[in-house]
């Protein structure tokens, strides 16, 4: 049985796109040295939607120098509850704009309107007016007594939770007293440049949030600047290791959210129903670009049938199309490059002896699309059980003891997230415990709340975002 | 007049004390230069063995309860106490300290095994929370041990600098390899015979002897080296060993005192959801 919906479109006319835009330095737009620029386009319709300016290395000294200014002579001299009240300002605009970046979100990025409106934005709010609340409690963040800003921060950003991955970014920088310079990345710059626009409207003092639009020339500038004291970075796993290479042996301090490749472990017991719901949250939630995402699905071998038998069942209905219809599960692929990548994998996958399959649905004839797809019969060895795809495919292994799960989910250089599926309390916590992941999801799968640390084990990266253990990271201890 | 009967310094690996597999040893001297002992002078090998160990015992010792593991450091130092003129004698000798410091640092060290065996069962109590997340969920979080730490105990205060870098790592429920102060290595392979009395588990703590700069590359590139204490590095080293660990990405910090952040630097959190409801 299928369903029918009839078109449901959000309207793009809740937001209005300027033809260009430039950096955001100490306060203004400006453009960047030579003028150079880039354009930025919608990813489910390769449609143009702005030019953004691209940032060099003078232009990172500038916005370096304007972070340094606002540290020294402003910011950290503010008292702490005034700097609160700074991101409870900012957190209540980015409320009052909600529908705006909502829009604007999936305009650039691709994914479907039902997730930036009811979770990429507010949430984002929400690490905001969560972290305002920090800002005069610092002494409580567990680093040691009298606890002190880092200085400037050097921020660098994916593209699959554009604003979401600002605002873990900026909100615990700015309440720990930091001043930042961040580049939201190549594909997906202008949430980050509203968000310059709601600085402004905040009233922020000028150079404590300095956006720069550019590339991966522009992110190392960044990194390898001798006037930052901390970066932070998301991203790969293969780039995060080359700041950390970078950073090795300066004074910088440095945070890491990297790759995964995401246990999600499906017992007997487990109610099947609601674990099929999960499953397809776990992969198929913002088009499997989540690094935390269930990329490998770990079935115990007697209920392997009924849980494949049913998952593609609901796959069937999984609507895949105009990220601007409220309907859309989901939308489309953020870039040629990473299309291609995924597509690499996915044929890996069938040559190696896992069987595809996929939903068949159809696909826009504009844009970059990929179906929601899965291989069964995946072994240990094979490229798309061992290698983060970032996109909409999962792998699926099967086990017969607990212990033969535990071994084979904690069988990978990463340690980023994992799912549990059972009725058994006992049973859950004692996977939850022998799991070396950093977040575990037990009987659900990819909740965030700024409450809650995020971050991994292992090759996943170092430190965590959200919580006490968060804020902790913009912090040192003081004598 | 008799003939003292003197000791063989070797290493401690998985419980057992061999020497060098490379069969090679380094000579010793005291502060006036006059001849002390001949430890081995352990080798690439020796690390490997000793990684090995120290994983093996991993299991073991991080599902031992907090309570257990607290017991079992505050053992060390009840062991520790009835070895102390030892300790005296060697620090005295090696360091060419006073008696009275000498004694200054080992009774220092005897107190923060007691100080650290009191941390194990508080940490995550104090250091964990659980976290109010806006829906029906329950939320908690937790520093778990990290895995195998490898340890460059500080040069000088040999004893206490190696109990202020072993007892956070033990504390945090990991499992060790340990390379000794190259000048002054004897207390710590008096040390580990105090572990193996100890009712601590074999390999949960590995005591190597050696050339800092031979070992230390072969230690920050180990993969399956989960972090370093660096403490005993040298600042012209430690781009060296920061770059090499990279490769996955190994938890490396140096430290200049005993604070619970220090037992916090070898642990993980690990944040675990679960709904609520009926």
């Amino acid at each position: 049985m299928t369903f029918e919906y009839a078109p449901a479109p959000e309207s793009a006319s809740v937001v209005n796109i300027a033809d260009s835009y430039g950096l955001f330095i100490n306060g203004k737009f400006v453009p960047a040295k030579g003028g150079m620029t880039f354009p930025t386009i919608n990813p489910a319709n390769e449609k143009v939607l702005s030019k953004v300016a691209y940032a060099s290395k003078d232009d990172v000294d500038k916005a370096v120098a304007a972070a340094r200014a606002a540290y020294t002579k402003v910011w950290s001299k503010l008292s702490p509850a005034e700097r609160g009240k700074y991101l409870f300002r900012i957190a209540r605009i980015l409320q009052e704009r909600a529908r705006e970046f909502a829009v604007l979100e999936t305009l650039n990025n691709g994914k479907p309107i039902r997730e930036t409106r009811d979770a990429d934005i507010p949430l984002a709010a929400a690490h905001f007016f969560y972290h305002a609340g920090w800002a005069d409690k610092l002494e409580h963040a567990g680093v040691g007594n009298n606890p002190k800003s880092l200085g400037v921060a050097g921020q660098i950003i994916p593209w699959n939770f554009p604003l979401l991955m600002l605002s873990w970014k900026i909100a615990p920088a700015l309440a720990a007293g930091n001043t930042v310079v961040l580049k939201p990345a190549e594909t997906t710059p202008l949430t980050a440049l509203f968000f310059a626009e709601v600085c402004q409207q905040a009233d922020l003092p000028p150079g404590v949030v300095n956006i720069l639009t550019g590339d991966g020339a522009t992110g190392s500038h960044i990194v390898n600047h001798p006037g930052i004291d901390k970066i932070a970075f998301t991203g790969s796993t293969e780039v995060g290791k080359l700041i950390a290479r970078s950073v090795a042996g300066t004074k910088k301090s440095l945070t890491l959210e990297l790759g995964g490749k995401g246990a999600n472990i499906v017992y007997e017991d487990a109610a099947i129903d609601e674990t099929i719901e999960g499953i397809v949250n776990g992969i198929f939630f913002n088009q499997g670009h989540v690094c935390c995402a269930g990329s490998r699905l770990l079935v115990q071998e007697s209920v392997h049938d009924e849980v494949i038998e049913k998952l593609q069942r609901r796959m069937s209905q999984i609507r895949v199309g105009d990220p601007m219809d409220k309907n859309t599960d989901m939308g489309a692929i953020n870039s040629s490059a990473q299309l291609a990548k995924i597509r690499e994998l996915a044929d890996v996958g069938g040559e190696e002896g896992a069987t595809r399959w996929d939903n068949g649905c159809e696909l826009p004839a504009k844009g970059f699309w990929f179906r929601p797809t899965i291989f069964t019969g995946v072994t240990q060895a094979q490229r798309i059980a061992r290698e983060e795809i970032f996109g909409p495919v999962l792998s699926v292994l099967t086990f017969r003891t607990p212990q033969e799960a535990i071994d084979k989910a904690n069988n990978t250089p990463f340690g980023l997230s994992a799912g549990i599926w059972s009725d058994k309390g006992s049973k859950v916590l004692w996977t939850a415990k022998n799991l070396k992941a950093g977040v575990i999801w037990a009987n659900t799968f990819n909740k965030f709340d700024p409450a809650s640390p995020f971050g991994g084990y292992k090759e996943s990266g170092w430190g965590r975002e959200g919580g006490r253990h968060g804020l902790s990271a913009y912090l040192k201890g003081g004598k | 007049m008799r003939i003292d009967v003197k000791k063989t310094y070797k290493l401690y690996i998985g419980g057992a004390f061999p020497r060098s597999e490379s069969g090679r040893s380094y000579e010793i001297n005291d502060a006036k230069g006059k001849f002390l002992a001949n430890p081995a002078l352990a080798s690439r090998k020796d690390l490997r063995d000793a990684v090995v160990a120290a994983r093996s015992a991993l299991t073991g010792w991080t599902s031992a309860t907090a309570f257990n593991r607290g017991q079992i450091l505050y053992r060390v130092a009840e062991v520790l106490e009835g070895r102390k003129a030892q300790f005296i004698d060697e620090i005295v000798a090696l360091e060419g300290s006073t008696r009275s410091a000498a004694t200054k640092q080992v009774d220092e060290a005897i107190d923060r095994w007691v100080w650290y065996s009191g941390w194990c069962d508080k940490i995550a109590s104090i250091y964990g929370s659980t976290n109010p997340v806006s829906g029906p969920y329950y939320n908690f979080t937790t520093p778990e041990p990290l895995g195998v730490v490898g340890v460059f105990a500080p040069q000088k205060q040999s004893l206490l600098g190696l109990v202020d870098a072993l007892g956070a790592v033990l504390a945090g429920g990991n499992t060790a390899v340990v390379v000794a102060s190259e000048k002054f290595p004897l207390p710590a392979i008096s040390l580990s015979e105090v572990l193996a009395t100890s009712d601590l588990p074999g390999g949960v703590v590995n005591i190597l002897t050696g050339k800092t700069v031979e070992l230390l590359p072969w230690m920050a590139s180990h993969m399956d080296i989960d972090g370093m204490d660096i403490s005993g590095v040298s600042a012209n080293l430690e781009k060296e060993v920061r770059v090499a660990g990279v490769e996955n990405l190994k938890r490396i910090h140096a430290f200049k005192d005993a604070t619970p952040q220090r037992i916090l630097s070898f642990t993980e959190n690990k944040t675990v959801w679960h709904p609520i409801g009926i």
